[in-house]
């Protein structure tokens, strides 16, 4: 390898040294950093929320804090996680970082407005913050802001809605630069199917964002009108509409979980295949199935409102529409089975992590159906089924992707190796807790315990404490596994340029990457998925 | 098949077919995983894909998940159609209570009492923000919109006492926001019916 110097060491644009050289830069692979640092610290500041809300449960009445508290504190978690977390983990860390590269390019089509969607991302996130503190106490609405309460709460909502909207402004720009580049920017020897399917699926993802985020964005500054103007466009004694709301809300809101979901898919689609040494199988039906799910998507927002009192025709489209969206993601599952068949497998952190991802997405999958359909929603619409359900597909799914991707593309971002006994222990742990932590919640719901619950009937105790006691372990994992990533800053030990034996294009370029990516023009393969090179190579090798 | 049959079924039918279908993909996957370690099968196949596999696999879970949806939808009906002869009980919601109001305008707080073997109409209304009138025991839930009338039904078989809980949340209190159904002998009904309001 030549000694080309890394993206590290020479700043785009060039001649900017020192902390400048970070917050004016214009390189995509230092503003995927830089959304690392900062998505890394909401993501254990709202696990920390999230490990005392269940404290506060594992017992009934008052354990560690009062009902205010209780109910601020889910508000808070479910909004760091959903927005500052879930949203931009993958595509504004591992998108910013490798679509350009997959691509084969230099950067994104619009690299000034990349750094300024990671300035509205923080400006956003300090509106958070300052929110908490400027009004009577901590917004308390929930994540979802349903009016009336929303309305007439005297928390400072408006405040909270606003960093909301900025940080939903940073999601469509980055969505956009994502559109464009890979329209205007991708290699011109390269077609539509020899992309990788991790872009691919980020590009899916990038429409569903410039799409959905404006409804939200407005339904926001709606509320905040309401709260300030009282129009009355939610109350029925002014002439509104009063689930005219939630119908706004969600129809940005669930085209939002893929928004969460689709990139995770994309990450998962890179690494079984590459621990296979197998091409991805039905690499089209995947890229369809992205489209499809992006489409499908955006057509079920009323499948959370079963029970809102809307006509019941609404339920029945709603509910059909629901099923046929579960399809493409059962295809997907199926795909990346086959993958494995008559592969070589080689065990490794990524991989057991996505296994861990496919098992886990399954059961959120699953349980999805429960709530698709109508009947048997009806009574687990707003329980602890619900919340499991969610968070089995959210943190199972996507939370999971984001570890894999971690560990997946840590060599090539840092230029470095971690230990694997240490990472497989820290998955483990995580995986079990994991469960310990949310089947229990899958029972609780049947049986009938509501969400947002600061205190519960009798009945509901034995399967809160369990529940709390897994979440420990859970976290004990994660703690872990990030423990172990950080040392191996210190431990330093160099990692190639192609430790896994990967296709795709950032596996041909030196780790950590120089900062206009490739030396020299790239070759692009035919199909993105062909081992035939990797497998001889590694034949040679062992002979 | 009553309601809260139906909708038992529709959980059975559901749950069942994805503990099957869970099952299956977590064995085959680690069968997968196992079988073709690289250190048994350094070489791998390059297969594809297979049109025909991928048609099936696309093909039976629709018709699985049409199947889903047509007695989920199914077993909602019986929810909401309500017999004629029900006996209507008004519902106000409120922060943080639930107040019944029965024909002769007797009130009650955080309290339903109901006669056994009848079918009960709740219309249901908030009188501030969204609540959510759930009755695990009978399988229902709706919420309590204000200025938007709604409405659940259910038949009153067996004489106990049944946890109501608010489940769209209201507020600080909203956990608290709980009441119980109480389903007695006609003779008791009448006799509770005839005190006054408390």
């Amino acid at each position: 390898m030549t000694a080309t110097p890394s993206f590290y060491h020479q700043s785009a644009p060039p001649g900017l040294t020192g902390i400048k050289a970070w917050l004016l830069t214009h390189d995509h692979k230092r503003l995927g950093l830089m959304y690392l640092g900062a998505v890394f610290f909401w993501f254990v500041l709202a696990m920390i929320l999230g490990l005392l809300l269940r404290t506060e449960l594992m017992s009934q009445g008052r354990t560690i804090m009062g009902s205010g508290m209780y109910n601020s504190m889910f508000t808070l978690h479910g909004v760091i996680m959903i927005f500052l977390f879930v949203i931009p983990a993958i595509p504004a860390i591992f998108g910013n970082f490798f679509l350009p590269i997959q691509l084969g390019t230099d950067d994104v089509f619009f690299p000034r407005l990349n750094l300024f969607s990671w300035y509205l991302f923080m400006f956003g996130g300090l509106f958070a913050i300052i929110s908490l503190f400027a009004g009577d106490g901590f917004p308390d609405t929930g994540w979802t802001f349903y009016v009336p309460f929303s309305v007439q709460n005297s928390k400072n909502v408006g405040l909270t809605v606003t960093a909301a909207f900025i940080l939903g402004m940073s999601s469509m720009l980055t969505g956009l630069n994502f559109v464009t580049t890979f329209h205007r920017m991708r290699d011109k020897r390269m077609g539509l199917m020899q992309i990788p399917l991790f872009t691919w699926s980020l590009y899916a993802t990038a429409w569903v964002q410039i799409l959905a985020t404006p409804v939200i964005s407005i339904t926001f500054v709606l509320v905040v009108l309401e709260r300030f103007l009282s129009i009355g466009l939610f109350d029925p004694a002014k002439g509104g509409d009063p689930i005219l709301y939630q119908h706004l809300f969600w129809m940005y809101s669930h085209p939002a979980v893929y928004i969460m979901i689709l990139p995770g898919m994309g990450v998962i689609s890179e690494i079984i295949p590459v621990f296979s040494r197998k091409s991805i199988f039905g690499y089209k039906a995947i890229v369809w199935s992205s489209m499809a799910i992006a489409i499908a998507g955006s057509l079920v927002w009323a499948h959370h409102m079963y029970t809102s009192g809307m006509s019941d025709v609404s339920v029945f489209v709603f509910s059909l529409l629901t099923f046929l969206v579960a399809i493409p993601s059962a295809v997907k599952v199926f795909s990346w089975v086959a993958t494995m068949y008559k592969g070589s497998i080689e065990m490794t952190p990524p991989l057991l992590l996505a296994l861990m991802f496919i098992y886990l997405f399954s059961v959120g999958g699953l349980t999805g159906l429960v709530l698709g359909a109508v009947g048997t929603d009806i009574h687990v619409h707003d329980t602890h089924f619900v919340v499991s359900h969610f968070h089995f597909v959210m943190f199972g799914g996507t939370g999971f992707a984001f570890f894999a991707a971690l560990h997946y593309w840590w060599p090539k971002m840092f230029g470095i190796m971690y230990s694997f006994k240490a990472a497989y222990v820290g998955a483990v742990l995580t995986c079990v807790g994991f469960l310990f932590h949310y089947v229990p919640m899958l029972i609780l719901g049947m049986q009938g315990m509501p969400r947002r619950y600061y205190d519960y009937l009798p009945q509901y105790e034995t399967g809160n404490f369990l529940a709390g006691f897994g979440g420990y372990v859970m976290c004990l994992g994660i703690v872990i596994m990030f423990v172990n990533l950080l040392r191996s800053f210190r431990q330093k030990v160099p990692a190639p340029a192609d430790p896994w034996g990967g296709t795709t294009l950032e596996w041909k370029i030196p780790s950590p990457p120089p900062v206009h990516n490739f030396i020299e023009k790239p070759q692009i393969m035919d199909f993105p998925y062909d081992f035939k090179g990797v497998v001889e190579q590694s034949q040679q090798n062992d002979r | 098949m009553t309601p809260v049959q139906g909708v038992d079924l529709a959980f059975w039918y559901i749950l069942g077919i994805s503990m099957v279908l869970l099952f299956g993909i977590t064995v085959v996957m680690v069968y997968f995983v196992v079988k073709y370690r690289r250190s048994r099968n350094p070489v791998p196949s390059d297969i594809r894909d297979n049109y025909k596999l991928e048609i099936i696999w696309t093909v039976i879970p629709t018709l699985i998940a049409l199947s889903m949806f047509y007695i989920g939808w199914h077993s909602y009906m019986g929810l909401r159609t309500v017999p004629k002869d029900a006996m209507n009980i008004e519902v106000s919601a409120q922060m943080f209570a639930w107040i019944f109001i029965y024909d002769n305008d007797k009130e009650s707080e955080n309290e339903l009492v109901v006669p056994v073997n009848k079918a009960i109409k709740l219309n249901i209304e908030s009188v501030d923000v969204l609540h959510s009138f759930f009755l695990p025991a009978f399988r229902i839930k709706v919420d309590a919109v204000k200025g938007m009338p709604t409405y659940a039904w259910f038949f009153a078989d067996k004489v106990g006492e049944y946890d109501i809980q608010c489940t769209e949340y209201c507020g600080v209190n909203h956990s608290a926001m709980v009441a119980k159904l109480k389903i007695v002998s006609q003779a008791e009904f009448e006799a509770w019916l005839a005190t006054e309001s408390d």
